[in-house]
């Protein structure tokens, strides 16, 4: 039994203030959860668990004697590990390879590598995080979910006494979030302490034993989660009260806007789905049941292989997305590192990528027009940039993935397909981004929702649909919706 | 201390400072180099290269490379010149000599973009090919008796700056506005930056891949007749490993191999270093065995600068 201790943390970058007394405490056994919007030293704090970072000030203490955690070697030696929001694996290594890297003391044979021992080894840690693969396979041939278990494994391959975690569920299935709840209890039951940082307010009930509240780099408060709710959590982490976390309009839906008829890609078979203006409907179903293969296939970017689009009334054919966006319908894809940001343009580059068509005069690009648009966009949708020519990597995620939306808003399209359009975003950003929604709504816009959190969908969406392994299992009047219901049609159940 | 960093990383003046530098030292140690008549021949010397790294910048900048201009180069010039050397109108003949340049670049840009293989490979390969295409054409003889009108375009000047130079300077501003202010820029510098990004952002990927090869080929092909000219014949070695002078003159200038990052102005910049360096040791009649190992040098020296400017961001 052991107590892990951090006691009024100061620390500052360059002048800039990020931690100002900050304290957490963490006993063995128990999971505590670490709350905060983007930008409230979260990582930060853990960063200087880890010994990445030094404390410009304050105490941290293990059973009560005080350590200096000058290395991440040393923080290592304490059992101070740490899993990141992204993954630091390498894909073309087996995971047994994946588990040597950094660890190669531990199976050094006379300066070759023990692969016997090695294999043996990772085999039982795979049993205990409960991955039922074999050490020999090729990391890139594993799910998001699974990879995320064997950096939980690489955190377990030496004596770990402290665990944290930075929104480990953030690409994971509600079935590998399961998984990985499990995992979780059963390291406290050998009596690991856990921190666990997540966005998902209704994780933090189900797993943790307290939360701790940060604000700004300040210590805002720690709670037992038996005695808050999460209206409250909200309030302390944005340090005013959200009213309601799911703004919603009712706007009495207007034409069909996109109606897909026994559409069929590589991916999806018989999807008909219809979205009407002035419209969200959902589109839920767990990771890989094929709900962005359906975005896909109606923004032009997967060939329809049979059956039909039919949009504003008229059978249409998309072979790229330059159609798509040329018949006005906006795709907000996923994973905005990847696929929706140009990380080293300016903001200003960004929002203008999808319409420089439009902004084009004698083939040159009409920067007046450019940089007003970027100026009225950031206004509009609040983004916090310091200059809109710094580039979009600079940004933090909520206001990244404003960006992102931002770009299809000058088009002014008929159709919006959003894909995960609030991952990884803190409370505040993701009510910007409903409320936008709904403005569009108003506005007779079409939009379809795809998105992998539950409570979001349910209330932000008029319908649903649920996909099951790349067709329509059901779909859900916004009277029957209910979590459970989504459930079972995901997993192949009928309503 | 640290505005004054910012500024010069915001605008690339790394190179630019190396430059002003190395012209320095240069007017230091050779009293001939800093005089009109020195500068003018340095220009001159630097327009072939020149031509070919704006090409050049345009493909690195989508991430590719082409490794095929100095190729490129010979087949070009050496049809122009076989065909003016048989009395075709030398303009027409020019012509058809810049259609094979784009013809060389279309080639490489389909294998790029619509087979989908690597832009080393497909240029090392055409490479070997366009060199192989030349010497069956040239038999491996150069072709001369080459008009004389012709042979005045590469020697000839106005208002004493050599006309290869101005046209290396409309090249560069055309390439400056074009990279810069142009749309079809802005979406070169997209798909280099996050290429699936582009694509889902409406730009014809594919199509704009080929073009930045059609590019490359057809100022390989202006370089060629420049050089032909100014050599008054059509050698079937010519523009020999000037594939590497044109890469180099583009990462000194700053551009990122990776695609996405860089700015013509360095290309320009770099060009005129590897110039200027060439020049500079010629006037301290510096061996030529060493020439080679000390722009090396320079080169490797160059490249550490800006590289550890980037990295302290």
């Amino acid at each position: 039994m052991s107590v892990l201790k951090m006691t009024d943390i100061h620390k500052s970058f360059s002048g800039v203030s990020v931690l100002r007394g900050v304290h957490l405490t963490v006993q063995s056994g128990e999971v505590v959860g670490l709350l905060g919007e983007n930008g409230a030293g979260k990582s930060t704090l853990m960063k200087i668990l880890t010994g990445e970072y030094r404390a410009d000030s304050g105490e941290i203490t293990l059973d009560g004697q005080s350590v200096s955690l000058d290395s991440i070697h040393r923080a290592k030696q304490l059992g101070f590990g740490m899993i990141h929001q992204e993954l630091n694996l390498f894909q073309n290594l087996s995971i047994a390879e994946n588990f040597l890297i950094g660890n190669e003391h531990h199976f050094n044979h006379s300066g070759f590598v023990n692969y016997r021992q090695l294999n043996e080894r990772v085999k039982q840690i795979l049993q205990l995080v409960n991955l039922q693969r074999t050490p020999t396979e090729l990391l890139s041939s594993l799910g998001v979910g699974e990879q995320q278990l064997v950096e939980i494994g690489k955190s377990l391959l030496q004596k770990v006494r402290f665990l944290a975690m930075d929104e480990p569920t953030s690409a994971l299935s509600q079935a590998e979030t399961e998984r990985l709840f499990q995992i979780i209890q059963s390291l406290c039951e050998q009596g690991v302490g856990v921190i666990y940082i997540s966005h998902r307010l209704d994780e933090l009930f189900h797993i943790t034993h307290r939360v701790t509240v940060l604000r700004d780099g300040k210590f805002i408060a720690t709670k037992p989660v038996q005695e808050t709710n999460e209206e409250e959590l909200v309030s302390l982490m944005v340090g005013r009260s959200i009213e309601d976390r799911y703004p919603t309009v009712h706007v009495n839906p207007g034409p069909i806007v996109m109606k897909t008829v026994g559409l069929q890609t590589a991916f999806v078979k018989n999807v008909d789905l219809t979205v009407c203006a002035g419209e969200i409907v959902g589109l839920g179903g767990l990771m890989g049941s094929g709900r962005t293969e359906v975005a896909r296939a109606l923004t032009g970017v997967d060939r329809v292989t049979s059956g039909h689009l039919q949009y504003m009334g008229n059978p249409i054919q998309l072979r790229s997305p330059q159609e798509a966006i040329r018949a006005g319908i906006a795709y907000v894809t996923e994973d905005r590192k990847e696929l929706g940001l140009v990380l080293p343009f300016s903001l200003r580059a960004n929002v203008s990528l999808p319409t420089l068509p439009a902004r084009t005069r004698f083939g040159l690009v009409q920067r007046d027009v450019e940089r007003d648009f970027a100026r009225d966009v950031v206004e509009m949708l609040h983004i916090k940039v310091h200059d809109i020519e710094d580039p979009v990597e600079s940004l933090s995620g909520g206001n990244q993935q404003k960006v992102v939306l931002a770009k299809w808003l000058a088009q002014k399209p008929s159709l919006f397909v959003l894909d995960e359009p609030t991952r990884g975003v803190d409370v505040g950003a993701k009510q910007e981004i409903y409320q936008l929604m709904n403005e569009l709504k108003q506005q007779g816009k079409a939009i379809l929702l795809i998105s992998s959190d539950l409570p979001e969908l349910l209330a932000m969406s008029d319908r649903v649909y649920v996909m099951h392994e790349g067709h329509l299992q059901g779909e859900l009047p916004k009277q029957l919706v209910t979590e459970e219901a989504v459930m079972r049609l995901a997993t192949g159940g009928s309503m | 201390m640290e505005r004054f960093g910012a500024v010069i990383r915001r605008y690339h003046l790394g190179p630019l400072i190396g430059l002003v530098i190395l012209l320095f030292v240069l007017s230091v140690l050779s009293h001939q180099f800093f005089t009109f008549g020195n500068l003018r021949n340095v220009a001159l010397q630097t327009s072939v290269n020149a031509l070919l790294a704006v090409g050049m910048t345009f493909v690195i900048l989508t991430a590719g490379i082409d490794l095929s201009v100095g190729s490129s180069l010979a087949l070009s010039s050496a049809i122009s010149a076989g065909l003016m050397a048989s009395h075709l109108n030398v303009w027409l003949s020019a012509l058809v000599g810049i259609a094979v340049g784009a013809a060389c670049g279309l080639l490489n840009g389909v294998f790029v973009a619509y087979a989908r293989l690597a832009p080393f490979i497909v240029t090392l390969g055409t490479m070997t090919l366009y060199r192989g295409l030349t010497e069956i054409y040239t038999n491996g003889n150069p072709i001369f008796n080459l008009p004389n009108g012709f042979s005045n375009f590469g020697s000839g000047s106005v208002l004493s700056i050599p006309i290869p130079v101005i046209l290396a300077a409309l090249v560069f501003i055309l390439g400056w506005i074009t990279l810069h202010r142009s749309t079809y820029g802005r979406r070169i510098y997209a798909i280099g930056g996050n290429e699936r990004v582009a694509y889902l952002a409406g730009v014809p990927v594919k199509k704009y891949l080929v073009s930045v090869y059609v590019i490359s080929g057809v100022l390989a092909s202006i370089a060629g007749l420049v050089l032909t000219s100014r050599l008054s014949s059509a050698e079937p070695t010519a523009g020999t490993g000037y594939e590497l002078d044109a890469i180099t003159a583009v990462v000194l200038g700053g551009t990122s191999l990776f695609g996405g990052e860089g700015a013509i102005l360095g290309t320009l910049v770099g060009a005129l270093i590897l110039g200027v360096i060439s020049n500079g040791l010629n006037l301290l009649n510096v061996n030529s065995f060493y020439q080679d190992a000390i722009k090396g040098l320079i080169i490797l020296a160059a490249i550490m600068l800006d590289r550890k400017k980037a990295n302290s961001r």
